[in-house]
């Protein structure tokens, strides 16, 4: 089945006299992981924010579930907004309100749901991140920088999202949560079947979740394909970002772990 | 679109129930239904014998499973059938959640806990202030013995943002109060025929009071805002213990030059305004009253002893002072979140207009005796 979720077609975006994309085309499917690989400062996030309608485009056209974020349907675009859910990269929690306020916000918004169910998807939103409860009345400022990330997981998980956008979703997480990260969302696009659009630098995790991977490199996609397809090729910036040293360690590790 | 969320009650001949669940059970679909879905869930969960039949859903989430499993009592219907790619979903509530812990009750005695708090608090404020202040008169000291490390450069830079680039705005409020003042006065003193005393009572009051007053609650409003937020930011995106790293002291490279600064341009702005202030008046004096332009400037010495101006002025040094000492020590206290820093540099400009009246009223107090024939 492939429909795609999200549509890019002849995107430029442009700050001032900076250009950041020229005419990128991308195809996101539903089901999927893909992953956007790039150097720093190659316009990932901002392709990420395109995607979400934070951004503008200069030209081109960026559809998500078949409906343009720019179009004539503002209404409709607002109803996308409950389909899908984003992880910041700084956790991008609310400072004013408590872990569990957080949580909820998004599903009292809803206003048609009683406290009572609110109450306990938010606590199995909690628990399925791994934030035990006494934490629920914490105040982000109150919390450490890899709970911060793992309570804006759970709060962009609250609607129940077919579509997941992870911006540098393990930096800054010790190997062992990084792990557990990764396990969760390949749990959770097994059970609820998500969509998942993740930038990262992250080799171990691009490795172990990426279906497909988006190459960005001087302002256009140079590669998307799956992980052998990008590997194989000879561009430049791939054969250094995948062959140097860390890049070799990190496939073989995962070539080692399938094999045996 | 996936189909709509659907329930329907099969009574077989011989009177067992089987449930028949079909469509799309997620939280989209479920959310405009739930009104009249959720009522009609808990009467069929009632009936324990009942086989609920799940093998016609198309697509269900943690919310819609939550929903079922909360009819059933949280656990499992006795009979369920269930599509196997929807079991993981059921699994995860398995798991018992445990209730949020409660909030703790309000103590009795909160009235007196509040206010000790509160009381302790300022107190905790002034001992950090004094503290400061007695770093700044270390750093000074320091700095008379090695003239060489004076900050020159940041002392320039915040004697322009502090001085230079506040006079528009304390032009136009003193002009503006010049012109009321007056205008005010004048009508009075029209009733009593006594025009002349325009310039007394515009010269000392300008000059001793309102121009010093004036002038440092703008710019505690405007640069010590600016100061607190400064400091603040600094704390929030670590620049603060980036120094404290390279061992570059606060207080001399960020406090110091601040505090000299707004002592050196607070009497020059004061100045300013007084001088604004009595343009204004003066334009008002002589359209209301006809007092010459001339004569309201030559009659001023007269009026006005030259000791109020070094009253007035000499309050500016001292309101400078204590409007950076207040913005950089609230700046400092700005705890590295958001929040904080609003908290911070609201408290801060507070803080420091009521510092500047009540310090005014001290003034008056000691030098009632001074300027006044």
């Amino acid at each position: 089945m492939a429909d795609s979720i999200i549509e890019i077609k002849g995107l430029w975006t442009q700050f001032g006299d900076h250009i950041v994309h020229r005419g990128i085309d991308l195809d996101v499917e539903r089901g999927e992981i893909m992953s956007l690989v790039g150097g720093s400062g190659s316009g990932k996030t901002t392709l990420l924010r395109q995607m979400l309608g934070l951004e503008t485009p200069a030209r081109g056209e960026v559809c998500v579930f078949s409906k343009s974020l720019h179009g004539s349907d503002p209404d409709g675009v607002r109803k996308l907004r409950d389909r899908w859910g984003m992880l910041f990269q700084e956790g991008a929690l609310f400072s004013a309100l408590s872990v569990f306020d957080t949580v909820a916000l998004p599903l009292r918004e809803l206003r048609t749901i009683d406290e009572e169910l609110i109450h306990d998807l938010v606590m199995m939103k909690l628990e399925m991140v791994g934030i035990e409860p006494y934490h629920a009345t914490k105040m982000p400022a109150e919390l450490s920088g890899g709970m911060v990330k793992r309570i804006a997981l759970a709060r962009s998980l609250a609607l129940e999202p077919e579509l997941l956008f992870l911006d540098e979703p393990t930096a800054g997480l010790d190997p062992d949560r990084s792990e557990s990260f990764v396990k969760l969302v390949q749990e959770l696009h097994r059970e609820l079947n998500l969509t998942v659009v993740m930038v990262t630098h992250d080799l171990d995790t691009l490795v172990a979740l990426s279906t497909r991977v988006a190459v960005l490199c001087e302002q256009r996609l140079v590669i998307v394909g799956t992980l052998d397809e990008v590997v194989a090729d000879s561009h430049p910036f791939i054969r250094n970002f995948f062959m140097g040293e860390r890049g070799r360690r990190a496939l073989e590790a995962v070539r080692s772990v399938i094999l045996t | 679109m996936t189909p709509a969320p659907d329930l329907r009650r099969i009574i077989a001949a011989d009177g067992s129930c089987r449930l028949e669940l079909s469509g799309a059970w997620n939280l989209q679909a479920l959310e405009r239904r739930l009104a009249e879905l959720a009522p009609r869930l808990a009467e069929y969960a009632a009936d324990q014998t009942s086989q609920w039949d799940l093998s016609g859903v198309d697509v269900i989430d943690h919310a819609g499973a939550m929903l079922l499993w909360r009819a059933w009592g949280r656990r499992r219907a006795a009979k369920l059938v269930l599509k196997p790619e929807h079991e993981p979903v059921f699994s995860r509530l398995e798991i018992p959640a445990e209730p949020a812990p409660p909030h703790a009750p309000r103590d009795p005695l909160w009235v007196v806990i509040v206010i000790g708090r509160k009381l302790l608090s300022v107190l905790d404020h002034l001992a950090a202030m004094v503290m400061v202040l007695g770093q700044v008169v270390l750093d000074t000291a320091y700095l008379v013995r090695q003239p060489s490390r004076i900050p020159w450069r940041e002392i320039s830079s915040n004697i322009y943002r502090t001085g230079a680039q506040a006079l528009g705005i304390t032009a136009l409020v003193g002009f503006l109060i010049g012109v009321v003042l007056s205008y005010l006065s004048s009508q009075q003193l029209k009733l009593f025929g006594a025009d002349a005393f325009i310039i007394n009572i515009l010269g000392i009051s300008v000059i001793r009071e309102l121009g010093p007053v004036l002038a440092a609650i703008l710019i505690a409003g405007r640069s010590g805002s600016a100061i607190t937020a400064q400091l603040g930011v600094m704390r929030v995106t670590q620049e603060l213990d980036a120094m404290a790293v390279m061992g570059i002291p606060h207080t001399l490279r960020l406090i110091l030059p601040k505090m000299l600064a707004l002592a050196v341009s607070m009497p020059l702005i004061v100045l300013w305004t007084d001088a604004i202030a009595l343009l204004g008046g003066m334009v008002s004096a002589s359209a209301e009253l006809g007092i010459g332009y001339s004569y309201f400037v030559s009659s001023l010495p007269d009026a006005v002893p030259i000791a109020n101006l070094w009253l007035g002025l000499g309050k500016g040094v001292v309101f400078g002072l204590l409007i950076a000492l207040i913005a950089c020590h609230f700046g400092l206290r700005i705890e590295p979140n958001t929040e904080s820093l609003g908290i911070g540099t609201t408290n801060s400009v507070v803080t420091s207009i009521t510092v500047v009246i009540i310090v005014d009223a001290v003034f008056a107090i000691m030098f009632k005796d001074v300027g006044i024939s």
